[in-house]
């Protein structure tokens, strides 16, 4: 019993590590199409903003504590809302509809990203401490829950119910998905499509901010961390269906549990090429993903 | 061949009685035995081939920097020969495909013969045979997993039997019985863990398990749910990379110490626990041949030196040591040699008295199979993020990289996996 409590834990935490990630990615990619490799770098950034806070409350207060953790997230939202603003109005926007020209320019941009990361903070990783009230867990029976990981359910359930309600109960999701939708319409309607775009995509990488506070806790906070989500974020995002914030939800789980589940039965590196695989046959058969928006925006 | 021998001896000769004399001499010596080596004029060139950018640099950037302080060491104290050493920086990209274009451009292209490099057993594997096809010559700093002894390559790093069986050793004198074995999945963790079953299983205990994780793995509750149902008093850790900052922020998630479960690991040095943090690592054990806090008059020459060339925050380490070795033991082979021939220098090499006072303690090369023979030092994570010693070896160990003086190594058949 302890065991398969155990699993399901484990299932659902690292689904909604996927979802966190994926996230941003479901917005930018899902809503507005852009294959953005430098999502990864957006995770990085927010993973690196957590720790400059760590070290801008240890030089005030003396000691980093917990409080530098609640100010680190909105401080790594804040910055990479702000970057991904600049990266859009700078080169996405002029390759709207060049989908191979728009994945190489945000590869460049992960490139350049990583470096830069390099520069100013060393190729050596850095260290971000568990804030205290994450450091320990909740003990039921033989199994340890961990305040961290179900922190990050909690907060991938905040993340998910904000975007949710911004894109369907605020006029600002209703211009967003009336842009995504027939842009020619929206703009005869008087929105301002431009900003639109510059929103909704500072937004997705936004959210890829606040998932790189969480993936500092979890692991190494160095250069190459968003690489290591970028994969697997935009399978949870084609597996769930384009487009479809309930499609990416039930990616991510699926992506979580299997891979939890299988990785209990058989090696480490063999349970990824199963997931792996699993995921390639699913698509044969249903190449839109789980879910499928009809709508003519989207028959090319 | 034998008029070039005398030329070079002698030179060499006049080169070490006229050392004290003014620069203008030693630069004429160095230029004389550039016309017979093809150098340029008061210089020799040395390569530097190492990771600068991918997921390697991390660890091969304190490497490099090591080479470097050595070098300028020597450089500041008159040379080699009388010749400063130059040398030239080629990244190897974290890629073994790279690293091997990247040799054979130092070889061929610009003609360097002698080159340090490397750190994990891939990229040397690549350029192995490059190295043996144009006779030239590779100082290799980081300790691995033996089963290799190549002519063209000297190894400064530790072989299985100065690392992972001591340890081994050490902790079955302390009583663990239950050993867990976990690694990344790649050539080196896999070759350990073989030895470590071979000799677990000799002395009569018990692996209760061992898994493998992919060397991007950043989700490590499925190997953590499998180390609690095994329930194993000790873990041997031979994970590299970023998988130790996962595996170990994640066993501490759980609360779990090194008074629940005690790890080993080979490839935790002091700026992994930089990375990690000591609050998580205090009282883990590693198993390396050199500590920051190792104790001799050397280490801490080496130590403010490294420390004021490159910053107060940074930190020696094992195989930052081990490749700053490496350019002085190839200075005292080029000087006994009396040349920069990669020929002669070799044979000076297997000659076995080349020998140096490291920060480690005095180093040898055995000839026979070009490891060094060095001390084997356990040590414990302190809270400062030092490691400390708890136990040592009185006298260095010799190498042994085929583990040919073991008898279960031998009964259980090790061999090299390809």
């Amino acid at each position: 019993m302890a065991e398969i409590a155990n699993t399901l834990f484990n299932g659902l935490s690292l689904g909604s590590i996927y979802l966190l990630v994926a996230l941003g990615l479901s917005v930018t990619f899902g809503l507005m199409g852009i294959i953005n490799m430098a999502h990864g770098e957006f995770v990085m950034i927010g993973a690196y903003m957590a720790y400059v806070m760590q070290q801008i409350f240890a030089a005030l207060f003396g000691r980093s504590g917990s409080l530098y953790y609640i100010a680190a997230i909105p401080f790594a939202f804040a910055v990479t809302f702000l970057l991904g603003c600049i990266m859009e109005r700078t080169l996405v926007t002029r390759l709207y509809g060049r989908k191979m020209d728009s994945l190489l320019a945000t590869w460049g941009i992960s490139l350049i990203l990583q470096q830069a990361a390099r520069s100013i903070f060393g190729s050596q990783g850095v260290n971000v401490n568990a804030p205290d009230f994450l450091k320990s867990g909740i003990q039921i029976g033989g199994c340890t829950f961990s305040y961290n990981r179900i922190f990050i359910i909690c907060m991938v359930a905040a993340c998910l119910g904000a975007v949710w309600f911004l894109m369907n109960k605020s006029s600002f999701g209703a211009q967003m998905r009336a842009t995504m939708q027939n842009r020619a319409m929206a703009q005869c309607m008087g929105i301002n499509t431009k900003k639109v775009d510059c929103l909704t995509f500072a937004l997705g990488s936004g959210l890829a901010g606040v998932a790189g506070c969480s993936v500092a806790l979890l692991g190494s906070v160095d250069s190459t961390v968003g690489q290591s989500y970028i994969v697997y974020s935009f399978m949870t995002v084609v597996l769930g269906g384009v487009g479809n914030l309930l499609g990416t939800v039930l990616g991510a789980m699926i992506i979580g549990f299997s891979s939890i589940i299988v990785e209990a039965y058989q090696s480490a590196s063999i349970a990824r090429a199963i997931v792996l695989f699993m995921i390639i046959v699913f698509l044969q058969f249903r190449p839109r993903g789980l879910f499928t928006i009809r709508s003519r925006s989207l028959d090319e | 061949m034998r008029r070039k021998t005398m030329t070079g001896n002698l030179l060499a000769k006049a080169v070490a009685l006229m050392a004290s004399v003014a620069m203008a001499v030693t630069v004429s010596g160095c230029a004389s035995i550039s016309s017979t080596s093809g150098e340029a004029e008061g210089t020799i060139k040395v390569g530097l081939l190492h990771s600068m950018t991918g997921s390697m640099a991390i660890s091969e950037q304190a490497v490099l920097d090591a080479e470097k302080l050595a070098i300028s060491e020597i450089n500041a104290s008159g040379g080699v020969l009388g010749c400063q050493v130059a040398y030239q920086e080629e990244d190897g990209a974290s890629d073994p495909a790279t690293f091997a274009t990247k040799a054979e451009k130092l070889i061929d292209q610009d003609g360097i013969s002698t080159v340090f490099g490397c750190w994990t057993s891939s990229s040397r594997k690549a350029v192995k045979s490059i190295f043996e096809d144009y006779d030239a010559l590779l100082f290799y700093p980081v300790q691995y997993e033996g089963m290799e002894a190549s002519g063209n390559i000297v190894y400064t790093g530790a072989a299985p039997n100065q690392q992972i069986v001591p340890a081994v050793e050490y902790l079955i004198d302390q009583g663990y019985t239950k050993f867990f074995l976990l690694g990344s999945d790649y050539v080196f963790p896999r070759t350990a863990n073989m030895i470590i079953n071979a000799q677990v299983k000799a002395a009569g205990l018990e692996v209760v398990g061992e898994e493998y994780a992919d060397m991007t793995q950043t989700d490590f509750a499925a190997i953590i749910a499998k180390i609690e149902e095994a329930q194993p008093d000790v873990i041997v850790n031979t994970l590299n990379g970023t998988g130790n900052v996962s595996f170990f922020k994640q066993m501490a998630e759980k609360n779990y110490t090194s008074d629940t479960y005690m790890t080993m690991s080979f490839s935790i040095a002091e700026e992994e626990v930089s990375t990690i943090g000591a609050d998580i690592l205090k009282g883990h054990m590693v198993s390396w041949n050199y500590y920051q806090t190792t104790d001799t008059p050397e280490n801490e020459a080496f130590v403010s030196a490294y420390k004021k060339a490159y910053g107060d925050t940074r930190v020696t380490s094992d195989p930052a040591e081990a490749a700053y070795d490496a350019v002085y033991l190839w200075k005292a082979a080029c000087e006994k040699a009396g040349s920069f021939e990669v020929d002669k220098v070799i044979a000076a090499i297997e000659s076995g008295d080349i020998s140096y006072k490291a920060p480690e303690g005095t180093v040898t090369i055995t000839g026979s199979n070009h490891h060094l023979a060095k001390p084997v030092r356990i040590g414990a994570v302190g809270e400062d993020g030092l490691i400390y010693e708890v136990y040592a070896t009185d006298s260095p160990v010799e190498p042994d990289p085929y583990l040919e003086t073991y008898d279960w190594a031998v009964s259980a058949g090790i061999k090299p996996l390809e």
